[in-house]
């Protein structure tokens, strides 16, 4: 007990730099939404970590009994095999009828699933929308969302019946777009400024551009190829660049919105793991 | 002036400065905010208790965060730089000498080089913490230190500036104070 009282003396400007700073954190993760998300998925991320170790050793405890359950399953199952039932006259003809999601077996990439806005803002810095329609039914963090006319945005976060959606209007969006004319690539930024209208940067000068192209997402985006993000209103020369600045009037009028598809890659999962195996990555 | 009655008018100065001033500068935003706030902390006195400096540093911070509504943001550098001032002041200054008879931190009271060492590198260590708790990631690892970079240079030109027009005449420590 004395040595505890002695440590607490002897680092007590340590401890309360400590205390102070985890304060600091608490406080910034309260009033900012970007430190929050940071921080729960961190938070998630180690306690998930923990909950996966404990549920494995749980899981080890309890082999005896699963094995007893899956041997009796394994009893039923087999009891219930065609074999078991031949009939000892073989004119009557079995059908077995085998309909997976597809008959036809084109492998399916995008699912569109719809969903009812139930909140929205656009004038903030950071707007998020709200959707009626979470894990439960199907959707998961970072599917991409359309609305009938285009783009709208990244669900960042999900709960059971609702989940977040970052807003094309959101200073950390990042759009990889082509100009559908001619295909030539930039970035969709918003700036913060004007809710009707987003910035595409990083157009090469060499593309010709004209006011009303309409300017599609590419396939490097989170969202399907060719999906409308809007049309070009004004064109900026940057002097200082190769590249032009165009300002893009949004398809989707993000005041009015009301149903909206969430789209569920189905290759999603295999894609960023690829993409973020750690050789790859050192090679850059 | 008492050294109380000086700080105390130095802190709301200072964060006066920085909220409608320097946080108000247009065309540097567009990369940089130019910070000079935590010069307060840096020219606090020496025989300041370690403990009583970090609660200045957090009220300091917090009293700015909350005229920029993120609470935090500015407290936790200003608490790390508050931290680490006594052991570089240990390192840079005589201890037998200048700390006895000067009151605080100044061009005068510790001469020019060990002073601009020790605000470099407050600074930079200030404006690394910052920016890194404000992206919570190092993302392209050169931009970011082109950023601190860029911000520790604004920041310690506005220093200098201060430090030339507001000339402090290191005062000697006397029984009386």
């Amino acid at each position: 007990m004395k040595n505890i009282f002695l440590f607490i003396r002897r680092f007590f400007v340590f401890i309360c730099f400590i205390i102070l700073q985890v304060v600091c954190v608490v406080l910034l993760s309260n009033s900012s939404k970007t430190h929050q998300a940071f921080f729960a998925a961190r938070a998630n991320e180690i306690t998930g970590k923990i909950d996966k170790q404990y549920s494995g050793v749980r899981d080890y405890l309890a082999l005896k009994k699963e094995n007893d359950k899956l041997q009796q399953e394994n009893a039923r199952l087999l009891n219930m095999l065609k074999s078991d039932y031949e009939a000892p006259d073989s004119t009557i003809k079995t059908v077995i009828d085998t309909s997976i999601r597809d008959t036809l077996n084109h492998p399916r990439k995008y699912t569109f699933l719809p969903a009812k806005v139930v909140g929205n803002t656009v004038s903030s810095q950071s707007n998020y929308l709200m959707l009626e329609r979470g894990s439960n039914q199907g959707v998961k963090k970072n599917m991409s969302v359309i609305s009938p006319q285009g783009i709208v945005g990244v669900v960042v976060e999900v709960s059971g019946n609702y989940s977040k959606v970052m807003s094309l209007l959101h200073r950390n969006t990042r759009v990889s777009a082509i100009i559908k004319k001619n295909n030539s690539s930039g970035d969709v930024e918003w700036d913060g400024t004007d809710p009707h209208f987003v910035l595409m940067r990083k157009v090469s000068k060499s593309a010709q551009v004209v006011k009303g192209d309409t300017v599609l997402t590419s396939t490097y985006s989170t969202y399907p190829g060719f999906i409308a993000v809007g049309t070009v209103a004004e064109i900026k020369t940057d002097a200082t660049s190769n590249f032009y600045v165009l300002k893009i009037k949004t398809a989707t009028d993000f005041f009015s919105i009301q149903h909206v598809y969430v789209v569920e890659n189905a290759r999603y999962e295999e894609q960023t793991t690829l993409a973020n195996k750690k050789d790859l990555r050192n090679v850059e | 002036m008492s050294s109380l009655l000086k700080n105390i008018v130095r802190f709301i100065l200072f964060i006066l400065l920085q909220v409608f001033v320097l946080n108000q500068v247009p065309p540097l935003h567009q990369f940089f905010v130019p910070y000079l706030y935590f010069l307060f902390i840096l020219w606090l006195p020496f025989n300041i208790n370690r403990f009583l400096l970090l609660v200045i540093a957090f009220v300091y911070g917090f009293a700015l965060d909350a005229f920029t509504g993120r609470y935090g943001l500015h407290s936790a550098p200003c608490l790390l730089i508050a931290y680490l001032r006594p052991f570089l002041l240990n390192l840079l200054i005589p201890q037998e000498t200048t700390e006895q008879s000067y009151i605080e931190p100044s061009i005068k009271s510790m001469g020019w080089a060990p002073y601009s060492l020790y605000i470099v590198l407050l600074t930079f260590i200030h404006n690394a913490y910052l920016v890194f708790i404000e992206w919570l990631q190092f993302g392209n690892f050169i931009y970011f230190l082109g950023k601190v970079a860029g911000v520790t240079g604004i920041s310690l030109l506005l220093i200098f500036i201060t430090e030339m027009l507001f000339f402090r005449k290191g005062k000697y420590r006397t029984n009386a104070a």
